[in-house]
């Protein structure tokens, strides 16, 4: 992938509240706030930051399941409700699974690039608390090939990265990389307690290592995995202005509040085929590798990584297929601090999927506006230090298991 | 005939009862799950869910339908297994519906009480009567050259009378479930002296499958469970009849109340407990039980003229509690019955007197809710105990007479031969009563 051929900012983000188990005010047999709603929170906490409606030339919506979730199709349609000001404006959808999130941002970007829009609203959601969770299983499922839902688990994408955890422990050893995956959990739980949007914020549970050191129970869930080694099922939305120059001036934004796109790693796997090696994220190293190439810079550069922890194995795989430890070793890398706030190269610190929740069409956009929060210094008690000598981020948004896959390098503007 | 042919045709009397209902829920689910398992799936099963009211048997549809699909959810990765070979149930919402048809495809709810002599086996969950109970028997049981096995769940009536009275010739056991069925692991299992092996056998086979903890009992009216509760609910009464020379009535209710459950570490106290049973029930086992244990005088003249003056307790059919020795505002107690006011009078009028006299809890205090999810209760109940038997107060003194007379309660039923060991007596309180220790214990020696 070439250098992009023209400056591409993302600025004024927002984020609602990740919703589900764990928030107070989540009460699961009440009434909550719909797709619709979560859509304008956020839509309309961008609008106010880039100076009104006016200023979006086009809005693109990543969703996964609306029509199963809330029986929602048509989303680009929901755009125009965010503000009369974008009624009759070019608006899309898009999907694909987890990584929708990242596929609106991908798409705002080739706008901006084709220069036929200088600023785009992006915006993520999903709406899955409308079932329980084993219905929810099913929904989530068609991120899988639908061939493989009847011999799948019934949790079956836990299923999936129970057996990659399965395989992972056999060939690098169970007790330490469990050990890893708790700290993950730690990591996450201690970073989503700064932040008040996360789904983990009110999370108090004293000693977290032990909490995720728990047993697995292969005869209520799977074998390999435990409830606190998952994501959890979420409501949100979140959403961000992508801008060319003339974008942002427009809107009257100084670069310095925004930041710059300056790689992007978009890949495809074919859904149809199963991993080659189970212990390795392939399409998620391919993607990042190609961000970094169109960036121009190694891994060595970057400040800080959002990555698509849907579960806890899936973090420390990402910390491989980034390049930051060699096949094997992520668990050393996490367990030695690195992936911590206070680490080298601090990861999801926000709080990720596991803390700051999963809202999975969401997911990919919250991802960004936590790393533009952190390049400008807008990320208040989750702030945390960016190095001159390493000035980037990254972000790896995954749709699927390890199928569809967006990477993209950040620099503040 | 083996375990699963014995499955193939079974009747509930009683099924839309509180505890009819909850066996039918078991039973069916069985029965489904004997039904899937390879070999045995194309054998047609019948369940008779047999009761007096049409009215009574749709909220027992209902109730099997929910209860079903939540079970349902929860075993979704055996379920899964169980229906990986149709190919037509792919999601998760597939199977669990199958699985809510396949059970209540089962069922065969009737107000005909005679189809139940069609079955192999009949529990009876009918009202704890005994006339009643050897009528329903005569017309299924009694005669029938199918000679079908009956399972009673009666709470306090002798096997052995059951068997003779109705002429089974052995061929009946008590199987007494707790409290809701579906959801109590405790059975009490009760051979009479003439219960066959076959039934036994067949009786623990079914307990181990419904995954429940057996405890047998001798058959003596009342079994060990009632037999504990019943001499335990007169200790009450004499205790609060005793209390009564230096306070009202109310007052005395409301202290062998608190200290039954505060001081003794108990999850309701004891009037919240025949409350919750309901106290016409109790009446009913206590009139089972005192003519056939002759010298105890197991008989509350204060029962009888509370359900004089229509004070009964018990549940409405959401679930709520009624009002019986004590009042109830959400669930929780508000106030104390005077028979001679014949009115309620609220806690907030005596509470506070009532709470200095028996002074305060030892400490570090230990709550019911505490005990019993603490891997560690052994000591902390041995602490707070300790603390109890050196304190000077009121309270200390009523909640060591109660702890010590619960004690002997269990001994003698340990002496009488009625339960084979302190074991199986404490067994039956902790899981039976939820208590956080059993009533043989060293805390009241
Ligand atoms: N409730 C308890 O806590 C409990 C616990 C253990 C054992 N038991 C015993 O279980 C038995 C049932 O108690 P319950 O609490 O479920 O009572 P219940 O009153 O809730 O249920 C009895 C059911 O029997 C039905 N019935 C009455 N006459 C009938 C007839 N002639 N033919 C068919 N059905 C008839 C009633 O309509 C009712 O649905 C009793 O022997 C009781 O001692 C009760």
């Amino acid at each position: 992938m070439n250098k992009l051929r023209r400056n591409v900012y993302m600025t004024g983000g927002y984020n609602t509240v990740s919703m589900g188990t764990g928030r107070k005010e989540f009460h699961p047999k009440q009434s909550r706030p719909g797709l619709e709603d979560y859509i304008c929170e956020a839509g309309r906490g961008v609008l106010q930051q880039v100076g009104g409606a006016g200023n979006i030339d086009e809005g693109v919506i990543g969703n996964f399941m609306a029509a199963r979730f809330n029986s929602q199709g048509n989303l680009a349609a929901l755009i125009p409700a965010i503000d009369a000001g974008l009624q009759w404006k070019p608006c899309s959808r898009v999907e694909g699974a987890c990584c929708s999130g990242a596929l609106a941002l991908s798409a705002g970007i080739k706008s901006v690039l084709a220069e036929t829009a200088d600023m785009v609203l992006a915006v993520g959601v999903e709406v899955q608390n409308t079932v329980k969770a084993i219905y929810g299983a099913d929904i989530l499922a068609a991120a899988g090939w639908s061939r493989e839902r009847k011999a799948g688990h019934a949790y079956f994408f836990p299923g999936k990265f129970s057996d990659r955890a399965g395989a992972y422990y056999e060939k690098y050893g169970r007790d330490r990389t469990r050990k890893a995956m708790a700290r993950w959990y730690r990591n996450a739980i201690e970073n989503a307690r700064l932040c008040p949007t996360a789904q983990e914020y009110h999370n108090t549970s004293a000693d977290l290592d032990a909490v995720a050191l728990a047993e697995p129970n292969p005869r209520s869930f799977v074998d390999h995995l435990n409830v606190f080694d998952c994501s959890k099922v979420s409501d949100g939305a979140s959403a961000i202005a992508i801008a060319s120059a003339d974008g942002l001036k427009r809107a009257g934004i100084p670069t310095s509040a925004a930041v710059e796109i300056v790689g992007i790693g978009q890949v495809e796997a074919d859904l149809t085929r199963p991993p080659s090696d189970p212990t390795r994220l392939e399409t998620t190293r391919r993607a990042v590798q190609c961000a970094l190439e169109s960036a121009g810079i190694t891994v060595d550069r970057l400040a800080t990584v959002e990555t698509h922890d849907c579960f806890t194995i899936a973090g420390i795989l990402a910390v491989e297929a980034i390049g930051l430890a060699d096949p094997g070793k992520g668990p050393d890398f996490v367990l030695d601090g690195q992936t911590a706030r206070g680490g080298h190269v601090p990861f999801n610190t926000t709080g990720g999927l596991i803390g700051w929740g999963h809202p999975t069409g969401a997911t990919g956009v919250h991802q960004a506006v936590t790393i533009w929060e952190q390049l400008t210094g807008r990320a208040h008690r989750n702030q945390i230090e960016i190095p001159t000598d390493r000035p980037y981020a990254l972000s790896v948004n995954m749709g699927g298991d390890d199928k569809t896959l967006v990477a993209l390098v950040y620099r503040r503007g | 005939m083996d375990y699963a042919e014995r499955l193939e045709n079974v009747a509930v009397i009683g099924a839309a009862g509180k505890m009819g209902s909850g066996i039918v829920l078991l039973l069916a689910m069985e029965m489904a799950d004997v039904g899937l398992k390879a070999g045995n799936g194309s054998r047609h099963r019948v369940l008779h869910a047999v009761d007096v009211s049409h009215q009574a048997l749709g909220g027992l549809v209902k109730y099997l339908r929910e209860q079903v699909q939540k079970a349902a959810e929860k075993r979704i990765v055996a379920l899964r297994t169980v229906y990986a070979d149709r190919a037509d149930l792919v999601d998760n919402g597939d199977i669990v519906r199958q699985y809510v048809n396949d059970v209540l495809d089962v069922v065969r709810p009737t107000t005909t009480l005679e189809v139940a002599a069609e079955a192999n086996i009949i529990f009876e969950a009918a009202p704890e009567d005994l006339s009643l109970k050897l009528k329903l028997f005569a017309r299924t049981a009694t005669d029938n050259p199918a000679r079908p096995w009956v399972f009673t769940n009666t709470s306090s009536i002798p096997i052995q009378e059951i068997d003779e009275k109705a002429r089974l010739g052995g061929r009946v056991m008590g199987f007494h479930f707790y409290n809701p069925p579906a959801v109590q692991k405790l059975v009490e299992l009760i051979r009479s002296r003439t219960t066959t092996d076959e039934v036994g056998a067949f009786a623990e086979a079914l307990c181990k499958n419904l995954r429940k903890i057996v405890v047998p009992s001798a058959d003596r009216a009342g079994f060990i469970g009632n037999g504990h509760f019943m001499r335990d609910l007169l200790h009450a009464v004499e205790e609060a009849g005793r209390l009564r020379a230096g306070m009202p009535f109310v007052e005395a209710v409301y202290c062998v109340n608190r200290v039954s459950q505060d001081f003794l570490v108990r999850p309701m106290g004891i009037f919240q407990l025949v409350d919750y049973v309901g106290l016409d029930v109790c009446q009913c086992i206590l009139a089972v039980m005192n003519p056939r244990i002759p010298g105890e005088n197991l008989h509350s003249p204060l029962i009888d003229r509370l359900l004089e003056q229509g004070v009964r307790g018990g549940q409405n059919h959401d679930g709520s509690q009624k009002d019986g020795f004590l009042q109830y505002q959400q669930g929780k107690p508000s106030g104390v019955y005077d028979p001679d006011a014949k009115r309620y009078l609220a806690f907030t009028e005596f509470q506070a007197a009532c709470d200095a006299r028996l002074g305060p809890l030892p400490e570090p205090g230990l709550p019911w809710k505490v005990a019993v999810r603490d891997p560690a209760r052994e000591t902390l109940l041995a602490q707070f105990f300790g603390a109890l038997r050196s304190m000077d107060t009121a309270g200390a003194e009523l909640a060591r007479r109660y702890g010590a007379r619960s004690r002997d309660i269990g001994l003698k039923l340990v002496s009488d031969e009625v339960a084979h060991n302190a074991h199986d007596v404490n067994q039956v309180l902790l899981t039976g009563f939820f208590h956080a220790y059993g009533p043989i214990n060293e805390f009241f020696a």
